[in-house]
């Protein structure tokens, strides 16, 4: 495939690195000269001299036949405008973009943007899947259907410890498809799986029903 | 009518104090204090500090009840992108945005915002200049 990533800070210099690993064609554009030298030195002719928004620029790398564009600038607005010039200007079939605000997700998807990645989001979520005390972590959002896959422990307070699953109330939105127990194969759970504990539960529901989710499954 | 201005740059100041002038509601946005020393002393508006591409800030300024909105940034992206959220997010009835670019002002014409291009205008005028 042939890639265009827009910004060679760190995050363009390894995903091109990565891209061109797995034997991609992939061309960088980045704005400051003595980044683009140091990037050509060390992986070969691989970054141009450019303003990626700059629809000069663009048709000079051969935007019409890029099956993919990546803007990974800091800046978000940079990031959507590169986008927009793609996806408007040449076509480009996908276009994904790196966002700083993760309030700026709604507007990017409303613009048309294929596919946002919201590093601030990221780095929280890891935080805060690092924290023991924290009762509910984010593993994978389902965008288009709008669901979550998220994971609740356990804690020896909860009230709901070595109750059933059938006499939880859990939110119609939520459905739980994994039991992560210590020293245990993983169970899938069952209307009389009884709760132990530090289990740690994944569970599949929606951003909306979430709190409910977790009052259920902590008894709280 | 209540106008949000993003940019309190020469032209931002300027229009500001315009608009305020004819009786308008204005608020203007800029995220450098020292940008709204160029507003006039008897500027009747409000100055909030600020990044126009918050939302937080938008709703601040009143973006929710506002009639018009105007970014003249220094950045062509910044201005389009807060010319979109105006748009797209906060439905505000008229949009204006400047966009030195002439390229990238033509596509988000034929996107549909209601973009002016400095350069472009500023090219015709001089050459008339020249001409005339």
């Amino acid at each position: 495939m042939y890639i265009i990533v827009i910004g060679g800070g760190r995050v363009g210099y390894y995903l091109t690195k990565e891209l061109l690993n797995e034997g991609h064609e992939v061309l960088l554009i980045e704005k400051n000269a003595v980044i683009c030298q140091t990037i050509n030195e060390e992986l070969g002719s691989v970054c141009v001299q450019g303003d990626g928004c700059e629809a000069s620029t663009l048709a000079e790398v051969g935007m019409g036949r890029a099956d993919i564009l990546v803007a990974v600038t800091g800046d978000d607005e940079d990031n959507l405008v590169a986008c927009q010039v793609a996806k408007h200007k040449f076509k480009v079939p996908r276009t994904i973009a790196r966002i700083r605000n993760p309030k700026n997700e709604v507007l990017f998807k409303k613009l048309g943007i294929d596919a946002t990645v919201s590093t601030t989001t990221l780095i929280l979520e890891h935080i805060e899947e690092l924290m023991p005390s924290h009762p509910l972590t984010h593993l994978l959002m389902i965008r288009d259907k709008g669901l979550e896959i998220v994971e609740v422990k356990i804690s020896p307070e909860s009230a709901t410890v070595g109750k059933a699953v059938r006499e939880l109330s859990l939110p119609s939105a939520s459905i739980l498809a994994l039991i992560i127990r210590k020293e245990q194969k993983p169970i899938v759970p069952a209307p009389d799986t009884v709760l132990q504990a530090e289990d740690q539960v994944i569970a599949v529901t929606t951003p909306e029903s979430e709190e409910a989710l977790r009052a259920a499954l902590r008894g709280a | 009518m209540k106008v949000v201005i993003m940019g309190c740059g020469r032209v931002g100041a300027q229009l500001a104090s315009l608009l305020d002038a004819d009786g308008h509601e204005v608020v203007v946005v800029d995220n450098d204090t020292n940008s709204f020393r160029r507003l006039p002393h008897d500027f009747g508006g409000i100055a909030l500090l600020g990044n126009g591409l918050d939302e937080e800030v938008l709703k601040k300024a009143g973006i929710e009840e506002a009639d018009a909105f105007v970014a003249v940034t220094q950045g062509d992206n910044r201005n389009v992108m807060a010319a979109q959220i105006a748009k797209h997010i906060f439905n505000v009835p008229k949009v204006v945005c400047r966009i030195y670019d002439p390229l990238r002002q033509e596509l988000y014409d034929m996107l549909g915002l209601e973009a002016i291009s400095p350069t472009t205008i500023f090219a015709q005028l001089l050459r008339e200049g020249v001409e005339s």
